[in-house]
C-alpha cells in the first residue's frame, strides 16, 4: 500500500462547506454518516441496488455509496437534513408526514431526496422509460406512471409505495399551481 | 360519563366503525354513522379510531431519528464479518495474523478466541445453534460467520475482512429439496396436533368433485431496509447494546443466556428499527459477534452486515412444498379436506410454519387432515417471515378452493360462503367473532366481483389478458403477557413505558393513543417510552400479537393508575401491570383476524409478464387504533404478498448449494413500478376478550395475496400457477399452441 491514502477535501453539505479529510477508498455515504455525522442518509445494500443512500449531488440525485468521497470534492450536496428551509418542512416532506408516506423510515430520506430531484428533472423536460412522446416541444405529463416509473430506483421494504406516490402527486401540483 | 360505559367494549366498536369508515367515502355509505360516537375532546376521547401521524414522523422525514448503525460513542471501533464461502466443512486455516499487521486493524474474533457461549441458548423452538457462533472450525452452512475483523474505521475493517485468507477442509453437503428425502420426519407440535377430522380417504372417495394438487414456494427472505446493526459496550459490568431488534427484552434475554450473564447485566435498547419481518425477531449475528468483540477488545464495536450478510446469516423462509387435497358435492359442500406441508429446515435449529392452519378452520367439512413434515438440509436455520404459515398455506389452500370451484362451475366467492363453518371445524370451540364473510361481501361489492365472468381467458385488452381472482384468510390472533409501567408527573403530563418495539408498525403513536384514552386525557399528555429490556418484560413485535399485548398492558397500568390517583397522592407516582394472570383467564376460543384480498392482474401471452393492476383488501383486525397506520400495515403487507407472488426466489446452486442470489440486483423484490394504487379498509369489528379490542394486522395483508393473483392469473390465461414466483417463464405462453 502506498503512503498517500487519504485525501483532504471540501463538501458543501446543505449550504455548509465542510472541509475533512478522508480514507480515499471512503464513499460519498461514509463521508456524510461517519465523518460529518449527518446519519440521516442511509445504507440499504452498499450496493446502488435500493436507493436508500440518494442524496443530491449539484441538484441531481445519485446514489451516494457509489460515489467517492474524493470525487465529490467541491460538490453541493443536499440530504435530507437540509430539505426543509428555515424550520419549516419541505412540501414532499409535509406530504409524507400527512399520508403517511413511510413505515419504518429507513428509505424514507432516499424517497425524499430523490422525489425532489425527480421533480426537478421533470421540470427540465426529461423524459423517462415510460414517457410516450419524447419530443423536446412535448414535456411529459406527471402522472401514477410517470412517477412510478422514475421512483423505481427507491425500494421501500414496507410497502409505502402508494403514499408515496401520492405525496409526490401532490407536492408536484402545489409545484405546478405556484 | 361513568366508568362503566367508558369500558364498555361495544361501545368502543361503535366508536371504531365510524372512525375507521370516515377515512373512506365507500365506507361511509356501507356502514350506517352512529349518532353516539364522539369527536376528540379533552378526555381522550375519540383518540382510539382517528387517525394521527406518527409521533417520529418529523424525526422520520428530517433524517433526525437514530437507528442502530447511526449511533456515535467515543473510541467505537467498526466490525466486519467474514462468511464461510463452503457449505459444510472445516476451517483448516486462517491467517489472522497477516490480517492483525494492517493499518487499524484492532483484532479478529474467531473460533479460537471467541468467548464460550452456553449451547442451550434459543428460541420459540428451543435451543439454536445458529447462535454458536465462531465456536468451534466446523461450518454448518455456507454463509456462516467464520470471523469479525474489527477496525479503527469502517474502510479499514472492511479491507481487513476481504484480505483475510481463510482455507477449508470441505465435506459433502445435502441441500436438495426432496419430499421423499429419507430424513423427512414430523414437524415440531408447537402449534398444536394434526388435524384427524373424520375419514379423509372415505369422503374423498364419496365426492363428487376432488381436486388434488402440488402448490411449491420456493426460499424467500425479509429483506428490511435496514441491514442488520448492532452497537454494543461495557458500562462497568453491564452490556449495553443498541440494536436493530424486534423486542429487546426477548433479545436481552436470549442474550443473557448465551453469554451466560445475569439478566439484570444486559441492557438492549432498539429505538428505531428499520424494518423486520421476521429476521429482527431472534437474536441476530450482529448483537452476538459486537458482544464477543466488545467483551474481548474493550471497546465499543459497531457490527452492521452488508447486504449480502442480511441475506446469507440473516433468516428466511425455506423451500415448502404442500399437497392439499379437497372433495366435495355437486352443489359445493365440502367432505373433505386434506392440507400437508413438508418444508425445509436446518438441524442447527428446530422449525416449522403452521402452513395447515387455515385448513383446521377456515370452512366446515366432514373430514379435515392435515399434516406438517420437515426435512433437514444444510441451509440457513429459517425463522419466521412476515405470515408464517398463513402465506405459503393460504397460497395453496385458497388455490385449491379456486379449482375447486372451476371444477364445480361455481363462483368461487359462493363456494366459500356455502362452506363457511359455524364453530371451529376441527377445535369444535366457537369463534370469538368470525368475520370472514363480512369481509368477503364488503370486498366484492366494492371490487365489482359480481359482474365477473366465470370462465377464463374471456377479457382481452390489445394483446393484454386480463382476469380477477379472490382470496380469503384468517390469521390467528391473541395477546400474551407483557407489563407497562404508567408515572404521572408533577406538571400533568403522564409518562408510560413499556419494552414495546415500533419496527415501522405506528406502535409507539397507537401506545399514545391507547394510553390516552385509558387515562382519558389529551394525547399531548402522553410521554412514551419503548423499545428498552429495562422496561420488563414484554412481548415483541413479532406474530402480529404486539399492539394487542402491549395495549392490554398500558390499558391495565391505566386503570391502576386512575385507582391510584383517586387517593389524591403526593406527585409524580408510578404503578406497572402485569398482564399475565388477565391473559392467562382468557377463554378458550377461535381467534382470528380476517381479510378478503381481490386482484385484477393483465398477462401478456408473449412476454410471460404479470402485472397487478387492482388490489383491494378487506380487513377484520378487531379495534383500529390508528386508521392512517394500520392502513399502511395492511397496504403494506398486501405488497410483500404481492411480491411473493411475481417477484420472490432466492437461488441456490445445486452442485455448490449456496445461495447465488444474495442482494437486490439478484432478489427482487416490488418496486414502485410494480405497484398499484391499493384499497385496503375494514369492516366493523371488536375482539371481545382482549382489552382495547385489538386484533393483529401486522401479518394478514401478506397472506391471501399471493392466492388472489395466481387465481386471477389462471382467469386470465387458463392455467394455473401452482409454483411461486410467478416467474415470466411460467406465465409465457407457446403461442403456437394457442
Amino acid at each position: 500500500m502506498t503512503g498517500n491514502t487519504r485525501s483532504d477535501i471540501s463538501l458543501r453539505v446543505n449550504n455548509v462547506t465542510r472541509k475533512l479529510t478522508v480514507d480515499n477508498r471512503t464513499t460519498l455515504l461514509d463521508a456524510l454518516r461517519e465523518g460529518l455525522d449527518q446519519t440521516g442518509t442511509k445504507k440499504g445494500c452498499d450496493l446502488g441496488q435500493c436507493g436508500a443512500c440518494t442524496v443530491l449531488l449539484n441538484g441531481r440525485r445519485v446514489v451516494s455509496c457509489l460515489t467517492l468521497a474524493v470525487a465529490a470534492d467541491g460538490a453541493e450536496v443536499t440530504t435530507v437534513e437540509g430539505l426543509s428551509r428555515n424550520g419549516q418542512l419541505h412540501p414532499i416532506q409535509e406530504a409524507f408526514v400527512r399520508l403517511d408516506g413511510f413505515q419504518c423510515g429507513y428509505c424514507t430520506s432516499g424517497q425524499l431526496c430523490s422525489a425532489v430531484g425527480m421533480l426537478a428533472e421533470h421540470r427540465a423536460g426529461w423524459p423517462s422509460a415510460v414517457t410516450g412522446d419524447v419530443s423536446p416541444d412535448c414535456p411529459p405529463h406527471l402522472d401514477e406512471q410517470e412517477i412510478r416509473e422514475r421512483m423505481s430506483g427507491n425500494l421501500c421494504r414496507c410497502g409505502a409505495y402508494p403514499s408515496i406516490v401520492r405525496a409526490v402527486v401532490e407536492t408536484a401540483r402545489k409545484e405546478a399551481s405556484r | 360519563m361513568g366508568d362503566s360505559t367508558m369500558n364498555d367494549p361495544a361501545r368502543h366498536g361503535r366508536r371504531t366503525v365510524l372512525k375507521g369508515a370516515a377515512v373512506s367515502a365507500a365506507a361511509v355509505t356501507a356502514i350506517p354513522a352512529d349518532a353516539n360516537a364522539e369527536p376528540a375532546d379533552a378526555t381522550g376521547g375519540g383518540v382510539v379510531g382517528t387517525a394521527r401521524p406518527r409521533l417520529e414522523a418529523q424525526g422520520k422525514v428530517t433524517g433526525g431519528v437514530r437507528y442502530a448503525a447511526d449511533v456515535k460513542l467515543p473510541g467505537l471501533v467498526h466490525g466486519a464479518l467474514v462468511v464461510s464461502t463452503v457449505v459444510r466443512g472445516r476451517i483448516r486455516t486462517m491467517d489472522t495474523a497477516a490480517v492483525l499487521k494492517m493499518p487499524g486493524v484492532v483484532g479478529v474474533v474467531d473460533h479460537t478466541n471467541a468467548p464460550r457461549l452456553n449451547p442451550q441458548a434459543g428460541h420459540f423452538f428451543g435451543p439454536d445453534g445458529q447462535l454458536q457462533m465462531l465456536q468451534t472450525n466446523e461450518i454448518h452452512y455456507s454463509g456462516e460467520p467464520v470471523a469479525l475483523v474489527v477496525a479503527e474505521t469502517l474502510e479499514q475493517a472492511q479491507a481487513a475482512a476481504k484480505a483475510l485468507k481463510v482455507t477449508y477442509d470441505e465435506l459433502p453437503h445435502d441441500t436438495e429439496f426432496r419430499v421423499d428425502h429419507p430424513k423427512r420426519r414430523p414437524g415440531n407440535p408447537i402449534f398444536g396436533p394434526d388435524a384427524n377430522l373424520g375419514d379423509l380417504d372415505a369422503e374423498l372417495a364419496a365426492s363428487a368433485v376432488v381436486v388434488d394438487q402440488l402448490y411449491r414456494t420456493p426460499p424467500e427472505t425479509c429483506c428490511a431496509m435496514e441491514p442488520h446493526a448492532a452497537t454494543a459496550w461495557w458500562e462497568g459490568d453491564r452490556l449495553q447494546a443498541i440494536d436493530a431488534n424486534q423486542g429487546a427484552f426477548y433479545i436481552a434475554g436470549v442474550l443473557a443466556a448465551l453469554f451466560s450473564l445475569p439478566m439484570e447485566k444486559v441492557r438492549i435498547r432498539a429505538d428505531h428499527v428499520g424494518g423486520g419481518f421476521g429476521s429482527k425477531g431472534t437474536l441476530g449475528p450482529q448483537l452476538v459477534l459486537a458482544t464477543m468483540a466488545t467483551t474481548l477488545l474493550h471497546r465499543p464495536v459497531r457490527v452492521t452486515l452488508n447486504r449480502n450478510q442480511v441475506f446469507l446469516t440473516t433468516s428466511g423462509r425455506e423451500v415448502i412444498e404442500q399437497r392439499v387435497r379437497l372433495g366435495a358435492d355437486r352443489d359445493g359442500r365440502l367432505r373433505a379436506i386434506g392440507h400437508e406441508a413438508v418444508l425445509a429446515i436446518s438441524p442447527l435449529a428446530d422449525f416449522v410454519e403452521n402452513c395447515a392452519e387455515m385448513a383446521k378452520s377456515s370452512y366446515a367439512a366432514t373430514a379435515i387432515r392435515t399434516r406438517l413434515s420437515v426435512v433437514p438440509l444444510d441451509v440457513l436455520p429459517p425463522v419466521s417471515v412476515r405470515g408464517p404459515g398463513n402465506t405459503p398455506g393460504s397460497f395453496a389452500l385458497e388455490s385449491a378452493v379456486d379449482e375447486l370451484a372451476e371444477k364445480l362451475r361455481m363462483d368461487p366467492l359462493d363456494l366459500r360462503l356455502r362452506n363457511e363453518p359455524k364453530a371451529g371445524p376441527v377445535s369444535g370451540v366457537p369463534f370469538a367473532n368470525r368475520k370472514a364473510v363480512d369481509c368477503m361481501r364488503e370486498g366484492a361489492r366494492r371490487f365489482g366481483w359480481a359482474k365477473r365472468d366465470l370462465r377464463p381467458r374471456r377479457r382481452r385488452e390489445g394483446d393484454l389478458l386480463v382476469g380477477t381472482g379472490m382470496a380469503a384468510v384468517s390469521f390467528l390472533t391473541l395477546a400474551l403477557p407483557s407489563t407497562a409501567s404508567i408515572t404521572a408527573e408533577k406538571n400533568g403530563t403522564y409518562t408510560v413505558s413499556i419494552g414495546a418495539a415500533d419496527i415501522g408498525t405506528g406502535a409507539r403513536t397507537a401506545l399514545a393513543s391507547v394510553a390516552a384514552d385509558a387515562l382519558r386525557v389529551r394525547p399531548d399528555k402522553i410521554s412514551i417510552r419503548i423499545a428498552d429490556s429495562d422496561f420488563g418484560n414484554a412481548w415483541a413485535a413479532s406474530g402480529s400479537l404486539g399492539q394487542a399485548s402491549w395495549s392490554w398492558a398500558v390499558t391495565s397500568a391505566a386503570k391502576l393508575l386512575r385507582d391510584k390517583l383517586s387517593t389524591r397522592p403526593p406527585l409524580p407516582v408510578s404503578v406497572t401491570a402485569d398482564t399475565t394472570p388477565e391473559i392467562g383467564a382468557m377463554p378458550h376460543k377461535e381467534r382470528q383476524s380476517y381479510s378478503s384480498v381481490f386482484a385484477e392482474v393483465t398477462v401478456d401471452p408473449a412476454t410471460g409478464e404479470v402485472r397487478v393492476r387492482r388490489l383491494l383488501g378487506m380487513f377484520a383486525i378487531g379495534r383500529v387504533v390508528n386508521p392512517l397506520t394500520a392502513r399502511s400495515q395492511a397496504v403494506g403487507g398486501m405488497i410483500m404478498g404481492l411480491s411473493l407472488a411475481l417477484h420472490e426466489e432466492s437461488a441456490r446452486d445445486p452442485n455448490s448449494g449456496r445461495h447465488i442470489n444474495a442482494d437486490f440486483a439478484g432478489y427482487h423484490i416490488s418496486a414502485h413500478a410494480d405497484v398499484p394504487d391499493i384499497e385496503a379498509d375494514f369492516v366493523p369489528d371488536y375482539e371481545p376478550d382482549i382489552a382495547s379490542g385489538i386484533k393483529g394486522v401486522g401479518e394478514i395483508g401478506t397472506a391471501g395475496t399471493a392466492a388472489a393473483i395466481a387465481n386471477a392469473v389462471w382467469h386470465a390465461t387458463g392455467r394455473r400457477q401452482r409454483d411461486l414466483p410467478i416467474r415470466l417463464d411460467r406465465a409465457l405462453e407457446d403461442l403456437a399452441r394457442q
